[in-house]
């Protein structure tokens, strides 16, 4: 949607050690996956939809690869590095091609680091999620902190750039356990940081506790606001501005990928679950393949590509969808972007003037942004947008 | 034609759950007037509500014949009819069409309000009555000890009640005895005489038009007949007379003191008016009967489609059932917060819970119920009296002398312990007590109360304070003037119509604040904050506010969860359909009633 918006890849690996409690990713807890069955599959989707995007002729440069999960650190670096191989076979890469690995901090992982360089991958980001064991616990992780910390040690002797993960608003958590848990982070981290308050997803063990009244201590959502405000002090007192509502950055190490998404950029979807939003011939179509692993392995398998559903996206859903995903950065949306979809993207400036009144947006410089207050406000914001 | 004399025609009284609906079971079942097979509890309630609810809204009849112990068979005719205070009227109407009563009382509770406000219509009808006491199964039976209470609390004499059990049968047989040998037969009839019949009751049948519940007096009904409404003049042709056993039977007719149905082609409800005397066109009778009073709503609230694009719809649907109806009316009323809608009038809050239910469910709308207000007397200066169905319709203050309101006669019985809550909740309605008595170890009290205070949730209340132990019956009585003033509550600085209400002025503050704290609760918090406010005039006299939301966002959104959110959306969008925007507030559909409920 956005000028110079990138183009991109995401592999999903849907496998993991353990279901964690909080979790609702398309994730499955198998054993003996067959690596290289699965590297051929991926590898070939990968093809496939390079050539549908018109291969190395298509006029596409890929600037972003992004191995999500699930928990791709479980996969093999000759994996990782054969979907590498279709990628760079598939469309002309740029020169600083991103591409980022999530790993989860076990001492096992960080063993493939090095493999994973080698295969390409030049960004990692960490699942560390709680800097002490009794949190770390009641999130269902497998890892202890000092583990954490040891993977993350590992992680930038490999590679240059390395982000972590953090789950903050934990049960019971405390304004001042935060501020000193985040103060922690702070001086862990490299350039960037994913700060994510606990969302408490429908079908998850921890929603299920929830729903039989056992979930206690959940932050209330002044709490939360509270919390929020603070993590966003700190970071960019420390340096590591916002550029988006739950992610910190040193200006220039934003996570390109990610950033593709909320500018709404084009990528590729492959590996079960995975989305895509692809332009082809003038049409923006929404790609999503079967969830489940081994229906997927199936499909791919196949000549009829029974593996994926391709969607048109309307005008007005396009719009829908830039504001959605437009307002999480602190730029906000571009309103060229939204003039160029058109009537639908017109009239969100008419809706959009009561709320400038109230100071939950602002207009600047050919951009219309969530204010501070705005942003903990940004899904009711957006509703009130699309009208 | 049946001989008079093996008529009985007569009611079942009693409170609500003490048995009338088992016991007209069992009466039905031991006579063999409905198959085995086709047996089902509570036959008589025909609706769904009528059933889930577990009370009887219309009346019904049904015949039984049954063969004595003195060798002859008798026709019975039982009316059943409902117990709650809202449809006292169905009651005293029906209790004219017949000539005894079986005053049933629970033999583990005794006699109740509504136990006894049903007895003295009956006895007002001159029934002769004949007690029974129900549910002597239970071992927390006293049947000796309610004999008492029925002896010394209605005084009449009670030493030969019938002490059954509707629930397992026992006793059965002596009260289809007792109705044969202690009830009278119908008394007068001629069935050479004109026709002279009345009109009972009446319902829609969708495929039958309205059939009419007559009872005969004089001369004899037959398919064919031309005849006449004496009161509204209408003339029509009988299609079908028959009677109920309970499913509708065809019979050749109907003479003196039988009870049936006909139908003749009436289209509504409406052109039906109950207690008019029927007779033929050519030979009509010269003594009418005296007639009935109407019924009169009493309540009145404002009903309106959740989706303004509903409105034909709901008009299509009260339309509909106001066919069946006849007590309930209704008229287009425009709210500038809710839209097009109707003014609804009612007997009393179950029957407008009944017909929102019925809407809701036999039509498939959603419904916005604004606070229901009783009819206040609003006198102009210049002399004129006005009747204020809606508090919004409100003349300005400066032109009112005086506003009366409508009172009634309350009365409550309660178990001793629960003595102190009663007359505390009725002194917090502004009650005035007239009369405590006590009836062993529970208390009769009689309470003069504005209407106004009793008709939301008053009941709810009684029950709540007393766990359940108090019964309550009431009639209006008439109207007072007294210090009434219309409360307006503004919600983000903007009067909302459907909210505002009649009070009296020195609860004004009170309620208001009430008012305000429900509403702080009920309205969903906002993006901006939101002042709440009850205003007399101009004037402010509670105040809250519902401060702004701090947090809405997802935490983590990544390029899958475009569509995910998308579809969110989608749902909120339609979440929102379900609230009513004022301004920029949106309020929920339910906080309109719930706002009104008070905790004291
Ligand atoms: N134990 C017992 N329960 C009864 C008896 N008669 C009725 N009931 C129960 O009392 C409740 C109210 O009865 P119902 O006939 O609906 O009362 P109505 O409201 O007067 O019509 C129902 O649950 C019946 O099953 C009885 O003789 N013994
Ligand atoms: C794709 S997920 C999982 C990556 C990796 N498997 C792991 O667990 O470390 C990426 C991140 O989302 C965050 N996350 C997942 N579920 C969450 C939830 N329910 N609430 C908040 N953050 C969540 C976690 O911080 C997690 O590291
Ligand atoms: S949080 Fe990460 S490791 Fe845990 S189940 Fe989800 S994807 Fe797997
Ligand atoms: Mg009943």
């Amino acid at each position: 949607m956005e000028e110079g918006a990138g183009f991109g890849l995401y592999v999903h690996w849907p496998f993991c050690q353990a279901k964690c409690p909080y979790c609702d990713f398309n994730s499955h807890v198998v054993t003996g996956v067959d690596q290289a069955r699965w590297a051929r599959a991926l590898a070939g989707d990968v093809a496939r939809v390079a050539g549908r995007t018109g291969g190395r002729h298509g006029g596409r440069r890929l600037t972003s690869v992004f191995f999500g999960g699930g928990t791709p650190s479980l996969m093999e670096p000759e994996t990782v590095a054969a979907v590498m191989d279709a990628a760079r076979a598939g469309w002309v890469c740029a020169n600083d091609l991103e591409v980022t690995l999530e790993a989860n901090p076990t001492s096992v992982e960080a063993g493939r680091f090095g493999g994973y360089r080698d295969a390409g991958v030049n960004r990692v980001s960490l699942g560390v999620q709680a800097l002490n064991d009794s949190d770390l616990k009641r999130l269902g992780r497998l890892h202890s902190a000092a583990e954490a910390r040891a993977a993350f040690d590992v992680a930038r002797r490999v590679f240059d750039r390395v982000s972590f993960d953090l789950i903050c608003a934990r049960q019971d958590q405390t304004r001042e356990a935060w501020a000193a848990e985040l103060d922690e982070a702070l001086a862990m981290a490299v350039d960037h940081l994913s700060l994510y308050q606990l969302t408490i997803e429908p079908g998850t063990a921890f929603a299920a506790r929830q729903e039989a009244g056992k979930l206690r201590g959940l932050p209330d959502e002044d709490l939360g606001a509270d919390l929020y405000e603070m993590t966003v002090e700190r970071c960019e007192a420390a340096g590591l501005r916002l550029y988006e509502v739950s992610n910190f950055a040193r200006p220039g190490a934003e996570c390109r990928h990610n950033l593709l998404y909320w500018s709404g950029g084009d990528y590729a979807g492959v590996g079960p679950g995975a989305h895509g939003r692809l332009t082809l011939d003038g049409r923006r179509v929404a790609t999503e393949q079967v969830s489940a692993p081994g229906a997927w392995l199936a499909g791919v398998e196949t000549a009829e590509r029974a593996h994926e559903r391709e969607e048109e996206i309307s005008v007005s859903d396009q719009v829908v969808e830039y504001l959605l995903m437009g307002l999480r950065k602190r730029e906000g949306v571009a309103l060229s972007a939204l003039s160029a979809l058109g009537d639908a993207g017109a009239s969100v400036g008419e809706r959009a003037q009561a709320l400038k009144d109230v100071g939950l947006l602002e207009a600047v410089s050919g951009r219309m942004r969530a204010t501070p207050r705005g942003r903990l406000l940004l899904d009711r914001l957006v509703a009130e947008l699309a009208g | 034609m049946t001989d008079r004399s093996l008529i009985r025609n007569f009611s079942i009284v009693a409170h609500i759950d003490h048995g009338k609906s088992t016991l007209a079971d069992r009466l039905i079942q031991l006579t063999g007037t409905v198959a085995e097979r086709d047996m089902k509890d509570q036959l008589l309630d025909a609706m769904d509500i009528e059933r889930e609810r577990g009370i009887t809204i219309k009346a019904n009849t049904v015949r039984i014949e049954y063969p004595a112990k003195d060798g002859k068979t008798y026709i019975l005719n039982l009316i059943d009819t409902p117990g709650h205070v809202d449809f006292a009227y169905e009651v005293s109407r029906s209790m004219q069409a017949v000539e005894g009563s079986l005053l049933v009382v629970d033999a583990t509770q005794g006699v109740e309000a509504q136990t006894l406000a049903n007895v003295y219509t009956a006895m007002e009808a001159d029934h002769e009555i004949v007690p029974v006491l129900n549910k002597i199964d239970l071992p927390a039976s006293e049947p000796e000890r309610v004999i008492e209470q029925i002896e010394d609390v209605i005084g009449i004499e009670a030493t030969d009640a019938c002490l059954i059990s509707a629930k397992t049968g026992v006793g059965i047989p002596d009260v289809l005895e007792a109705i044969v040998q202690r009830l009278p037969p119908p008394k007068e009839g001629d069935a050479d005489a004109p026709l002279k019949a009345m009109l009972v009751d009446s319902k829609y049948d969708p495929y039958l038009g309205v059939v009419v519940l007559v009872r005969v007096i004089d001369g004899v009904l037959r398919k064919g007949q031309k005849i006449r409404m004496m009161k509204t003049g209408g003339t029509y042709e009988i299609d079908r007379v028959g009677v109920y056993r309970p499913a509708m039977t065809d019979v050749g007719e109907l003479g003196p003191g039988e009870i049936g149905y006909i139908t003749a082609s009436i289209k509504q409800v409406r052109d039906t008016r109950v207690g008019d005397t029927i007779t033929t066109v050519t030979k009509p009778t010269d003594t009418p009967l005296p007639g009935f009073k109407p019924s009169i709503p009493v309540v009145f609230c404002g009903l309106f489609p959740v989706d303004n694009a509903e409105f034909e719809d709901l008009r299509d649907a009260i339309e509909k059932l106001a066919l069946n109806d006849a007590s309930f009316t209704y008229e287009m009323e425009t709210s500038a917060a809710l839209g097009f809608g109707f003014r609804c009038g009612f007997l009393g809050l179950l029957h407008l819970e009944v017909i929102r239910d019925r809407i809701e469910r036999e039509y498939g709308l959603e419904l916005i119920t604004t606070a229901p207000s009783v009819v206040y007397h609003v006198f102009t200066r210049d002399g004129e009296m006005h009747e204020l169905h809606n508090p919004a319709d409100m003349p300005d203050p400066a032109n009112v002398d005086r506003i009366e309101e409508p009172r009634i006669k309350a009365t409550i019985l309660v178990p001793d312990d629960y003595l102190g809550d009663v007359l505390k909740l009725c002194q917090d309605r502004r009650g005035i007590q007239l009369d405590l008595t006590y009836a062993g170890s529970r208390a009769m009290v009689v309470y003069d109360l504005p209407l106004n205070e009793v008709v939301f949730d008053f009941y709810d209340r009684l029950k709540s304070v007393t766990k359940g132990y108090a019964s309550f019956d009431y009639e209006i009585t008439g109207y007072r003037a007294d210090n009434l003033v219309k409360m307006q509550i503004l919600v983000n600085d903007e009067p909302v119509d459907a909210l505002a209400m009649m009070v009296h002025r020195d609860r004004a503050e009170s309620r208001g604040r009430q008012m305000c704290e429900k509403l702080k609760e009920l309205i969903p918090r906002h993006m901006f904050k939101i002042p709440i406010q009850a205003a007399i005039g101009g004037r402010v006299i509670a105040r809250e506010t519902l401060s702004a939301m701090r947090k809405d966002v997802t935490a983590k959104c990544y390029g899958g969860d475009a569509t995910r959110k998308k579809k969110l959306l989608e749902k909120q969008k339609a979440g929102k359909k379900k609230m009513r925007q004022f301004g920029k507030v949106d309020i929920p559909q339910e906080a309109f009633i719930n706002a009104l409920k008070m905790d004291s």
